[in-house]
């Protein structure tokens, strides 16, 4: 066994800050109205010379200007769900810890590489999402949780090892319970290993079974027990937007980053998106709905961004938006598509596919589409949209622009063929009794024209041969 | 005072430099018109580019002059696109002359929009060719189409009206239809060469389906028709073609 663990020392602070484009003081207060402290700031609040822990009123009085959060510890659960989603991609027993998670590696590693080539690779996708982590590995769960917060980057891979990396650390940064890590300074043991090298039975006379339990949860004596994650089904994700949005435009960096977090989320279960609802809460507290969706599931970021993007922008606003709420019911799975190995096309190319969505988030669902044709003889319903394929081809000429409605065609005209008798559609009521002809006028225009079955008046312009 | 040099002295001496252009490719994109392919520098249509068709009316040839390059394209990977087309085609009359339904996708947009989509369906890299019938087009958004094309390798086509020769355009060729009597490609302007005087007569007698191999299917009436001018119109006999 050999597990990993990623700590996340700001959370909630992240969660808060990657939905942000600048970098505008900050900070996350809690605790009751009266007595208002900070527990997150960032770093340019920091550098203003707010301090954790610092009153808000002490804050206020040092800095002017600065915006105001309260820390909200569902916001911090649900992120950590989203990251133990990004990370089960990496591991199928992946747990959570307070401010960590932990997976399972030693199996992984066939896969993704050796723990050097995992770790840069797991650093990568948090760093990418916004996150700030310091991670380690060791043989049990809780010795890489306490090793991650030691410092970043430590992993050890027997048990010897992780006993030997155990000795020196603090008990401060033990996740001991807390009883025991205060009592225990006091009688001298400041370190993990002299602890671990105790008698037994003492310590449990003075600290009770917790304490031993710790211990051997820690060194690997007992089994961790932990509760694996397992992904939900649905997304259902919330933003609360910082200021209300009136323009469309200022939308766009939140919902970029909640794609980019759908897609991390997808490539997690390796599963795609085909349709999802995004819902803008709005102040007079109605929603705009608005329905995203494309001809095949998709997990990449940028698709799903310019698909959500382009009907998004198609949207008006009755008022401004104070949230925005993302539904995803159905997430099937995904199928990439293949694609040569030696590509002609130019670097920057989108696939066809991309494409077509592209131009149906802009132009309409129904905008893009190919035509087939049917056994019908009658020109208004020989062709339909249609995606398979059909082989038969017409002996008799057929135009290559075709009027939706037919039009009365005046004018001199000489006939190139015809006709050609066209009586059917009896069996449903739309009754065709025509004669076709191609004809072509003195301007060089060719065209198919048709009048009353045995008639010669009448003209009807039906199509070209353009 | 400078003595007087000859030119010829100075070229051996190789101290003047004459910029020269790079050759263009030639005969990739063949445009089943051995007549035309003949007349362009390119023998064929400019790879990588737009050309623009100027008509005077529809229907008189202009699209009997790209259905080869487009049954020809759509036998491939890459899609063709046809942007805002002004009518709807007909699903038949394209597959007689050999386009792949297949590969062929219609963009339907507004005036607005059709520029905006050409050039994303350009620019991608994913289609083979983009036809595109613009309400209005000027210069800069026929450049921006000229680049997108050249960006994303692929043919660019815009069909225009007449009117608009008049105007300078950033296409790399500009042909342009007539009818008299029969269609003339005439080419106003193509890059790599100078523009052909010579107008080149488009053959569209022999382009009715049906009237060869399946003559026996049609029955042809050489028939002169009453109408309002009553001028001695004559029909062409289709024998002609069944005979071939």
């Amino acid at each position: 066994m050999l597990w990993a663990c990623l700590l996340l020392p700001q959370l909630a602070l992240d969660g808060v800050l990657r939905r942000r484009a600048d970098d505008s003081p900050l900070v996350l207060v809690d605790g009751p109205a009266n007595a208002r402290s900070i527990v997150a700031a960032n770093a340019s609040a920091r550098a203003a010379g707010l301090y954790l822990g610092q009153r808000l009123t002490a804050a206020q009085a040092l800095l002017a200007q600065f915006e105001v959060m309260s820390y909200d510890p569902a916001e911090v659960e649900r992120w950590q769900q989203f990251l133990a989603g990004v990370a089960y991609r990496y591991s199928s027993q992946v747990a959570l810890l307070p401010h960590a998670i932990v997976l399972e590696i030693s199996k992984s590693q066939s896969l993704f590489g050796a723990w050097g080539k995992m770790a840069a690779s797991l650093r990568q996708d948090f760093a990418e999402l916004g996150f700030r982590h310091r991670m380690a590995a060791a043989p049990t769960p809780y010795g890489a949780y306490v090793l991650a917060g030691v410092g970043d980057g430590l992993a050890v891979f027997t048990q010897d090892a992780l006993r030997r990396a155990l000795d020196d650390v603090p008990l401060p940064q033990s996740r001991l319970p807390a009883h025991a890590v205060d009592a225990l300074p006091r009688m001298g043991v400041r370190r993990l290993g002299p602890l671990l090298r105790m008698p037994r039975d003492g310590l449990q006379r003075r600290f009770g079974a917790e304490l031993l339990q710790a211990m051997d949860r820690l060194t690997g004596e007992h089994p961790a027990g932990l509760d694996l994650y397992l992904p939900p089904d649905a997304v259902d994700w919330r933003i609360e937007l910082s200021h209300e949005v009136e323009n469309i435009a200022a939308l766009v960096f939140p919902l970029k980053r909640m794609m980019s977090d759908l897609a991390a989320y997808l490539a997690g279960r390796d599963g795609g998106v085909q349709r999802f609802l995004l819902r803008l809460e709005q102040r007079d507290g109605t929603a705009t709905e608005v329905p995203v969706g494309m001809l095949a599931p998709e997990r990449g970021a940028e698709v799903l961004f310019e698909a959500a993007r382009g009907r998004l922008e198609r949207v008006q606003l009755s008022a401004p938006v104070l949230a925005l709420r993302l539904v995803a019911d159905d997430l099937p799975g995904f199928v990439p598509a293949g694609r040569d190995l030696f590509d002609e096309r130019p670097a920057n190319a989108l696939s066809f596919e991309q494409l077509r969505e592209r131009l149906r988030a802009r132009l309409g669902d129904a905008a893009v589409y190919r035509l087939g044709t049917t056994i019908d003889p009658r020109p208004e319903h020989s062709q339909r949209i249609a995606t398979q394929n059909d082989s038969f081809i017409e002996p008799r000429p057929r135009p290559t622009w075709l009027l939706q409605r037919p039009l009365p065609w005046r004018g001199p005209m000489h006939v190139l063929a015809g006709p050609e008798r066209m009586e059917t559609g009896w069996w449903d009521g739309d009754t065709v009794r025509r004669d076709y002809y191609v004809v072509e006028n003195a301007q060089g225009q060719r065209a198919w024209v048709f009048c009353a079955a045995g008639e010669q008046c009448g003209w009807m312009l039906h199509g070209w041969f353009a | 005072m400078g003595a007087v040099v000859a030119l010829s002295n100075l070229l051996d001496a190789r101290q003047v430099w004459r910029g020269r252009a790079a050759p263009l490719p030639e005969g990739e994109q063949p445009t089943g018109w051995p007549a035309l392919d003949a007349a362009l520098p390119t023998r064929g249509w400019p790879d990588a580019a737009l050309t623009e068709i100027l008509l005077p009316a529809d229907g008189i040839g202009e699209l009997q002059l790209l259905l080869p390059t487009l049954a020809r394209l759509t036998q491939g990977q890459r899609p063709v696109l046809l942007i805002a087309p002004p009518y709807a085609p007909c699903a038949m009359g394209w597959r007689q002359h050999g386009v792949n339904l297949q590969q062929l996708e219609i963009v339907d947009a507004d005036a607005k929009q059709m520029l905006w989509a050409a050039e994303q369906c350009l620019r991608s890299g994913s289609c083979a060719a983009v036809l595109a019938w613009p309400q209005q087009a000027d210069d800069r958004s026929l450049r921006r189409l000229q680049v997108a094309a050249d960006a994303g390798r692929a043919l660019a086509f815009v069909f225009r009206d007449r009117k608009h020769l008049a105007n300078a355009s950033p296409a790399s060729l500009r042909l342009e239809l007539s009818v008299a009597p029969h269609t003339l490609i005439h080419i106003r302007k193509c890059r790599g060469g100078n523009a052909p005087a010579q107008a080149i007569a488009l053959e569209r007698d022999s382009v009715l389906p049906g009237t060869g191999r399946h003559a026996s299917l049609v029955q042809a009436v050489h028939q002169r028709m009453h109408d309002t001018a009553g001028a001695g119109l004559c029909g062409i006999p289709l024998q002609k073609n069944a005979a071939s």
